[in-house]
C-alpha cells in the first residue's frame, strides 16, 4: 500500500516543490537585483563609488587577497569566534550546573545575574583591555562577556524546567544529583542547548568584532575600522560582506552538528 | 512469614509557607513477603506521601519506617526517557545504582525477552504502545532486582481498556517473579482486583481506616478474574459505603 502513490499525493508534492523553487528563485533575483542596482548605479554615477563602494571593486579586493593579506584578518576573527565561543558554551554550560546545583547559590547570584545581563557589555570594553592587554585575549574576553552571561541564564532556565517526574524517577534509583545532572537535565535540555548556540554564535561574533573595534590590531573588525579611517570604502564593504558570509556559516554549522546529535540521539 | 515493611504510628506535616499540612497521622501497618497490598483513599489523603517515605524520598516527622530491603519505585507516568532507546531506559536504572553489570544486564535483557519487548529493544519510547511503555518502565524497575515494589498510580496515565490488560500484565509480572509490592490508587476496583490485602485512608490526615484481608476462589486468579468473583462486589460495597464520598 505504502508504495502506491496516488496522483493527488503526486501533485500535492509537485506543487511543494514548485512552490519551493519559487521561493528560491525570488530570493537568487533580490540578491541579484541589488548587486546589480548598486553596480549600475555606481556606473552610471548616480551614487558615488568612492562613498558606496561597488561590488565589481568588492569583487577585485577579494580577488587580491594574497596582497592585502584579507586572508589572515578573515582567520584571526574566525580564530576568536570559534575560541570565545567554544569558552562562552563550556564556562556557561559549567555556571548554569552550579546553580542548578545549588539553588542556594541560584538565588544569592540572581540579583547580580539580572545586572550583568542588562548591562551594555561593550562598555567594559577600556576596562577589559587594561585587565587583560590589548590583544586577541581582549577581543576574547570581550566575546565572552558579551555571550556568557546569556548562555549562563538560558541554560539555567533550561535545567531548572526539567520535568519534576523524570528527576524523581531518577531519584527513586537513589541518584545523587550530579547523576541527575548528567542522566536527566542535560540530556533532557540539548533542544535548549542548541538554541542557545545559535543566539551564540552570533553574540560571540558581535563580542569578537567590537573588541576588534578597541584593540585595532587585526580581524575583520579592524579592517572595518582601519578602512572606514582611511576613506577605503572598498575594503569596509569587502569585509562587512565577509563578515556576513561568516556569520551565515558559522550559524549552519552550529544547525548541522544540531541535526547530526539529535539523530544520534533520538535514533530513527 | 517476614516482615517486609513496617509503619509503627507514622505522622508526617508538611511544612509550607501559607502553614503547615498535616498529611499522615499514626499510620500503623505491617507488609509480609510475597504480599501485594493496595493502599486506597479519597484524593489528596496522602496516598503518594506514603511511599515517598516508604522509598526514602522524605523522612517521617513522627514515628519510624522499617523496610527489609530495597525499595523500587514505579511512577504514575513511565518516564522512559525519549533520548533513550527501550534497552538504553531498561538499564537506567542500574547505571545510577552503579549495578550495571554483565550478570544484571543479562537479568534485565531475560526480562525484556520474557515481556516481549526484546525485539524493540532498540526502537524508541515514542515507537511503543502506552502499556509497552508501562511494561518498559515496570521491567528498568525489576531489573535493579528491588524486594519491595512500590507503585504509585501507575496505570492511571492510559485509558481504560487499556489499564485493564496492564494491571493484570503488571499482577501477573508481580505473582510469578514473587514481588512484595504496595500499590496506590484512587480506583477502587483497582486496588480490590490487583491486591492480597487493601488498606483503605481517610480524608487528610490520612489515617488508616480499614486493613483487611480480600480472599478470592482461586486465590491466584488475575486481575480481570476477580472482577468477576462475587466475593469482588462485596468488597466493593464495603469499602464504597465506608469511603463515604461526598461530591
Amino acid at each position: 500500500m505504502c508504495n502506491v502513490i496516488s496522483p493527488e499525493r503526486v501533485a500535492y508534492l509537485d506543487g511543494k516543490r514548485k512552490r519551493q523553487r519559487l521561493i528560491r528563485l525570488c530570493q537568487f533575483s533580490v540578491l541579484l537585483f541589488t548587486v546589480g542596482l548598486w553596480e549600475g548605479l555606481a556606473r552610471i554615477g548616480i551614487i558615488d563609488a568612492f562613498l558606496m563602494s561597488q561590488p565589481s571593486r568588492v569583487w577585485r579586493t577579494i580577488a587580491n587577497l594574497q596582497n592585502n593579506n584579507l586572508l589572515s584578518h578573515i582567520g584571526v576573527t574566525l580564530f576568536e569566534t570559534v575560541v570565545g565561543f567554544a569558552i562562552g558554551v563550556v564556562l556557561g554550560i559549567f555556571i548554569a550546573f552550579l546553580l542548578w546545583y545549588s539553588d542556594f547559590l541560584a538565588k544569592v547570584s540572581e540579583p547580580f545575574l539580572v545586572v550583568l545581563n542588562a548591562l551594555p557589555k561593550i562598555a567594559l570594553g577600556p576596562i577589559i583591555i587594561i585587565w587583560v592587554g590589548a590583544g586577541m585575549q581582549a577581543v576574547i574576553v570581550m566575546a565572552l562577556a558579551i555571550s556568557l552571561v546569556v548562555t549562563v541564564m538560558e541554560m539555567f532556565n533550561g535545567f531548572k524546567n526539567t520535568d519534576t517526574e523524570l528527576i524523581k524517577m531518577a531519584r527513586t534509583f537513589g541518584a545523587t544529583r550530579l547523576q541527575t545532572f548528567i542522566k536527566i537535565a542535560f540530556p533532557s535540555n540539548l533542544h535548549t542547548l542548541f538554541s542557545c548556540l545559535k543566539i551564540n554564535i552570533g553574540l560571540t561574533l558581535v563580542g569578537v568584532i567590537a573588541g576588534e573595534f578597541l584593540v585595532s590590531r587585526a580581524g575583520l573588525g579592524y579592517l572595518i575600522v582601519y578602512g572606514g579611517q582611511v576613506f577605503q570604502m572598498d575594503l569596509v564593504m569587502t569585509s562587512v560582506i565577509i563578515l556576513a558570509a561568516l556569520a551565515a556559516m558559522l550559524y549552519r554549522m552550529v544547525v548541522f552538528l544540531e541535526r547530526i546529535v539529535m539523530r544520534a540521539v533520538k535514533g530513527s | 512469614m517476614r516482615e517486609m515493611l513496617r509503619f509503627s504510628d507514622v505522622s508526617l506535616t508538611y511544612q509550607a509557607e501559607n502553614g503547615e499540612v498535616e498529611a499522615l497521622r499514626d499510620i500503623d501497618f505491617s507488609v509480609y513477603e510475597g504480599e501485594l497490598v493496595s493502599v486506597i483513599g479519597p484524593s489528596g489523603c496522602g496516598k503518594t506521601t506514603l511511599l515517598s517515605l516508604i522509598a526514602g524520598l522524605e523522612p517521617p516527622t513522627d514515628g519510624t519506617v522499617t523496610i527489609n530491603g530495597t525499595p523500587g519505585y514505579m511512577l504514575q507516568k513511565d518516564n522512559l526517557l525519549d533520548w533513550r532507546t527501550i534497552r538504553g531506559n531498561v538499564l537506567l536504572g542500574l547505571e545510577i545504582c552503579g549495578k550495571k553489570n554483565t550478570a544484571n544486564t543479562d537479568y534485565a535483557d531475560r526480562l525484556l525477552g520474557t515481556y516481549g519487548l526484546w525485539e524493540f529493544r532498540d526502537k524508541h519510547p515514542s515507537q511503543l504502545s502506552g502499556g509497552m511503555r508501562q511494561r518498559a518502565a515496570l521491567i528498568r524497575t525489576l531489573a535493579v532486582k528491588p524486594e519491595l515494589l512500590l507503585l504509585d498510580e501507575a496505570f492511571s496515565a492510559l485509558d481504560y481498556q487499556a489499564r485493564l490488560v496492564v494491571a493484570d500484565d503488571v499482577f501477573n509480572i508481580l505473582k510469578r517473579e514473587k514481588k512484595t509490592a504496595v500499590i496506590v490508587t484512587h480506583d477502587i476496583a483497582e486496588g480490590i482486583s490487583m491486591a492480597d490485602r487493601l488498606i483503605v485512608l481517610t480524608k487528610r490526615p490520612g489515617k488508616v481506616q480499614t486493613n483487611i484481608l480480600l480472599e478470592f476462589d482461586p486465590p491466584d486468579a488475575t486481575p480481570l478474574k476477580r472482577r468477576e468473583d462475587p466475593a469482588f462486589r462485596g468488597y466493593f460495597k464495603t469499602i464504597w459505603e465506608g469511603l463515604d464520598i461526598h461530591v
